[in-house]
């Protein structure tokens, strides 16, 4: 495959909040609940903060990086699982914000947590065909847990915008194969306002039997194994989820240090695994090879099979903030005022 | 041009005025000036209204004919005319019944200025209120005009030192001459550590900083100077009276801390007079907020550009000062029932070129200036008043 | 608010498309059809071009804001600020990501994309642009403004509804 990543963006919100903080509500040992979970912080949105904004701040950052002029985007896709309208898309304001309207395609991807992954697939295939010159991917997440429920220590906000093109490609795309079942984990019902999950079944038979196959399957194919990876990305809903899938497949610590990022900013969903991609390529230099293989409840798995380029030594990163200092900063707010700007407080009809 | 003078006047109490309806106060203080005139009804030859928005406020517009109606005159069939200039309605109102006088058309013509803001809630009514900004470019990005005006007092503050304390000033000034005056709509003194401590509403301004959304109306009588002397032995002659325009936005003005419109049309005005700034010996500025007076001060050219703070705090315009103002309390104290604003300062000036305003007169008046503005200064009115000798 | 009323106003809500009179090369936004400064003010009619600003200014005046405007009460104490732009306009907007104390008059700010209001909880969401401090952002720009958002490869004359 010659097409592959020509420039990325990433954009989290700046408050964040606590497990301590959140368990104090409700009663809870939230330290402890945070420890376990491997989560110390997570990422809340201002009030003027959606799907839309995050999505057009991390795309507006790639397009200046990569010098890309927007007129030549043929395709935006928008994966997530909080899009501001139920019938309305996110990728026309999208599109529209960062000028690259009329003449491209644009919709919106649903598939919980890998909705993003999806969104790069598609592209590669535009790419691949000749159809587009650039594909716009975007993951991108306001997600919401249900107040007092397991979700609620990691649900965050936060997203990741890929340009995929055959020119300047910083990041070839070696493989990508998917991994898909049906799957009842996790879901929102039609006109719910926070998620159901299935608690432990979470778990085994569908975050990790997913991974693991996804995983497997595409090094198959590229008959690669896990130390020809200089980085590894995994779906991240939590801290812990992905040290242990990828101690499970052999991956080391220091493969996974810059791909992990759910600790310090907790899950955005559909931009997990893509805030992660984008921090390896932050790092990243000539000739590295890196492994993402994102999760989506209900369920499924992208796998990606990477390999920078020369390119990316001349890459200008310059532009936007990298995405460490996202994980190190941010202002923590009380639940008081988390509540309030993530609409949990009723408030009367004026 | 024929002179123009100012028969009569009349006004209501300016305040929450739960019990009264928009027509009956309007038509309290058009009939008041009537009286006041010694006119007959018969005499009239037109109605100018002053309003912002009754049609927000009250769910009425064409209020003209409404007012004209229930004051009795509907059988007449009179024009009446509703004239907007956001908060300087009234003002407005007071230049077209002015020009309608001196050009020959109409005798005698009513001017009136009402409003009706209780009558929505508070945020409703500051909201409305807001939209004589440019609602496109300052409202939608969450400007109010107390905040647009605060944009003006920061950088006031940043250009010339101008502190919160001498903003303060000019409320604990309004208090103590809405305590004089039985028309207001606060009566109650407030001390400086009062505004300053007060909570706040678009920092620098305080809640004691900004006028408060009243209900009122004022009306006066306009007729020939020439053949005034048969209708009051008090003739006050209009001696200009001037309109200037500037944008809309704060953003897009010349200077940020100057309202050019001010500038020009007190210029227009005391040319036409031929006076100057210090023959004036009473003045009612704007003081919709703190801010609009110091500006004003400096604009109308009472003060020097920047020194209307200093000014202001050393005492020059406080009454038994250099040229008191604001002696009706200003839109502070009086009130500010938006479309009235105007009016109301002519009424007060009346008052006190005849010599009737009591405890709060400003000994041997004469001359005396009213200066109106709508929205956050894209319309200023400047009215020269005269007592006749 | 009406819909149309906002969405036609996308082009500078959005992307900040103003206008540049050719005559004398002053830059307006919002966009004018005649130089209100120009000494040809009537030649000037017809000869005014779409102008992008970049986003960047710094911060010209500010208040904080407790009583807000409509469709802000969640947002409070918030802060509103003049800013001028690199380019000349100055613009009414929100300071966001910063803490009010934190704001002072020549404050470099860069414009964000954020919702400015809701037509309650089923109608339309309006976008649109607020600043947020350039300070914190590490590095230059690359070749030029952040209008290239736009601007840098398409000529000023593609960008004709913009």
């Amino acid at each position: 495959m010659d097409a592959g990543i020509v420039s990325y963006g990433a954009y989290v919100p700046r408050y964040r909040i606590t497990p301590a903080e959140i368990g104090r509500v409700w009663g809870s040992d939230g330290e402890s609940m945070g420890q376990g979970l491997n989560v110390h912080r997570k990422s809340v949105p201002a009030p003027d903060e959606d799907t839309i904004t995050i999505s057009t701040e991390a795309l507006r950052v790639a397009l200046i990086r990569g010098a890309i002029d927007p007129q030549q985007i043929g395709a935006i896709y928008v994966g997530s699982e909080s899009h501001p309208y139920a019938v309305k898309p996110t990728a026309t304001v999208v599109a529209q914000a960062v000028g690259a309207t009329p003449n491209l395609t644009a919709a919106d991807f649903e598939f919980a947590c890998k909705a993003g992954t999806a969104a790069i697939q598609t592209c590669l295939g535009l790419v691949g065909a000749g159809m587009v010159k650039y594909g716009v991917a975007i993951g991108s997440d306001t997600s919401q847990g249900a107040p007092g429920d397991a979700l609620e220590f990691s649900a965050s906000a936060g997203g990741a915008a890929f340009v995929i093109g055959r020119e300047h490609v910083i990041a070839r795309v070696e493989q990508t194969l998917s991994y898909t079942t049906d799957t009842p984990d996790f879901w929102r019902r039609e006109g719910q306002r926070y998620p159901s999950h299935s608690g432990r079944f979470t778990g085994e038979p569908a975050y990790f039997r997913h991974e693991t196959e996804c995983a497997r399957r595409i090094m198959e194919v590229s008959g690669t194994s896990p130390k020809d990876y200089a980085h590894v990305v995994f779906h991240q809903p939590n801290g812990k989820f992905p040290q242990r899938v990828g101690k499970q497949l052999g991956f080391s610590e220091t493969q996974m240090r810059y791909g992990l990022v759910t600790p310090y900013i907790g899950n955005t969903y559909s931009g997990a695994a893509l805030i992660g991609l984008a921090n390896v390529l932050d790092h990243a230099g000539p000739g590295e090879r890196v492994l993402v293989v994102g999760y989506g409840s209900g369920a499924g798995s992208d796998a990606f099979d990477l390999t920078t380029t020369d390119a990316i030594a001349t890459y200008d990163r310059s532009y936007g903030r990298p995405v460490q200092s996202y994980l190190d900063s941010g202002v923590e707010l009380t639940y008081g005022v988390y509540a309030k700007y993530r609409g949990k407080i009723h408030m009367g009809e004026s | 041009m024929r002179d123009v003078a100012v028969l009569g006047v009349g006004m209501t109490k300016f305040g929450e005025l739960w019990d009264r309806s928009f027509r009956e106060i309007g038509i309290e203080a058009g009939l008041q000036a009537l009286v006041d005139a010694k006119l007959s009804s018969s005499d009239l030859g037109a109605l100018f209204l002053g309003n912002m928005a009754s049609g927000s406020l009250i769910d009425q517009e064409h209020i003209g004919p409404l007012i004209l109606d229930y004051a009795g005159l509907g059988a007449r069939h009179l024009p009446a005319v509703r004239v907007e200039g956001g908060g300087a309605s009234g003002s407005l109102a007071l230049h077209q019944g002015y020009l309608a006088v001196a050009s020959g058309l109409y005798d005698f013509v009513v001017v009136g200025g009402a409003e009706k803001l209780t009558d929505v809630p508070d945020a409703t009514g500051n909201q409305i209120t807001s939209s004589t900004a440019d609602h496109e470019w300052e409202v939608v990005f969450g400007g109010t005009l107390p905040a647009l005006w605060a944009l003006i007092a920061r950088r006031h503050m940043h250009e010339y030192g101008t502190t919160r304390e001498q903003l303060a000033r000019v409320a604990v000034h309004a208090h103590e001459m809405g305590a004089k005056n039985p028309n207001a709509h606060y009566r109650n003194k407030v001390s400086l550590e009062q505004v300053l401590g007060a909570g706040p509403v678009a920092e620098p301004l305080g809640v004691f900083d900004c006028a408060p959304l009243s209900d009122g109306a004022a009306a006066v009588v306009l007729g020939p100077m020439e053949t005034a002397r048969k209708y009051t032995d008090q003739p006050i002659r209009i001696a200009a009276s001037h309109v200037a325009c500037d944008a809309m936005a704060v953003q897009h003005r010349r200077d940020v801390t100057t309202l050019d419109s001010t500038v020009v049309a007190a210029r227009r005005a005391f040319d036409q007079a031929r006076r100057a700034p210090k023959d004036i010996d009473v003045a009612e500025i704007n003081d919709a907020y703190t801010i609009s007076a110091l500006v004003a001060l400096e604009d109308l050219g009472f003060s020097e550009k920047g020194r209307g703070g200093p000014d202001f705090e050393a005492g020059r315009f406080a009454l038994g000062g250099e040229m008191p103002v604001n002696t009706s309390g200003g839109l502070k104290a009086q009130g500010r029932p938006f479309g009235a604003v105007g009016v109301a300062q002519v009424v007060e000036l009346v008052r006190q070129l005849r010599g009737t305003a009591k405890d709060r007169q400003v000994p041997n008046a004469t001359l005396a200036l009213a200066h109106d503005v709508g929205g956050t200064g894209a319309t200023s009115v400047v009215t020269l008043l005269e007592a006749a000798t | 608010m009406s819909i149309a009323r906002f969405w036609r106003e996308t082009p500078r809500r959005y992307n900040l498309g103003g206008s540049k009179c050719t005559m004398c090369g002053t830059v307006y936004f919002p966009p004018r059809a005649v130089c209100p400064t120009c000494a040809h003010h009537r030649e000037s009619i017809g000869k005014m071009v779409p102008f992008q600003l970049s986003g960047d200014g710094e911060v010209f005046s500010y208040t904080t804001v407790h009583e807000a405007a409509e469709g802000f009460e969640m947002q409070v104490p918030y802060v509103l600020a003049l800013v001028r732009t690199v380019e000349g306009p100055i613009l009414t907007g929100q300071i966001v990501d910063l803490a009010p104390e934190e704001v002072r008059i020549g404050l470099k700010v860069r414009a964000t994309f954020r919702k400015l209001r809701e037509e309650g909880r089923a109608g339309v969401i309006h976008y649109g642009y607020k600043f947020a401090p350039a300070e914190e952002l590490p590095g230059p720009r690359p070749g030029g403004p952040r209008a290239a958002v736009g601007a840098r490869t398409a000529p000023e004359s593609d960008r004709a509804s913009a």
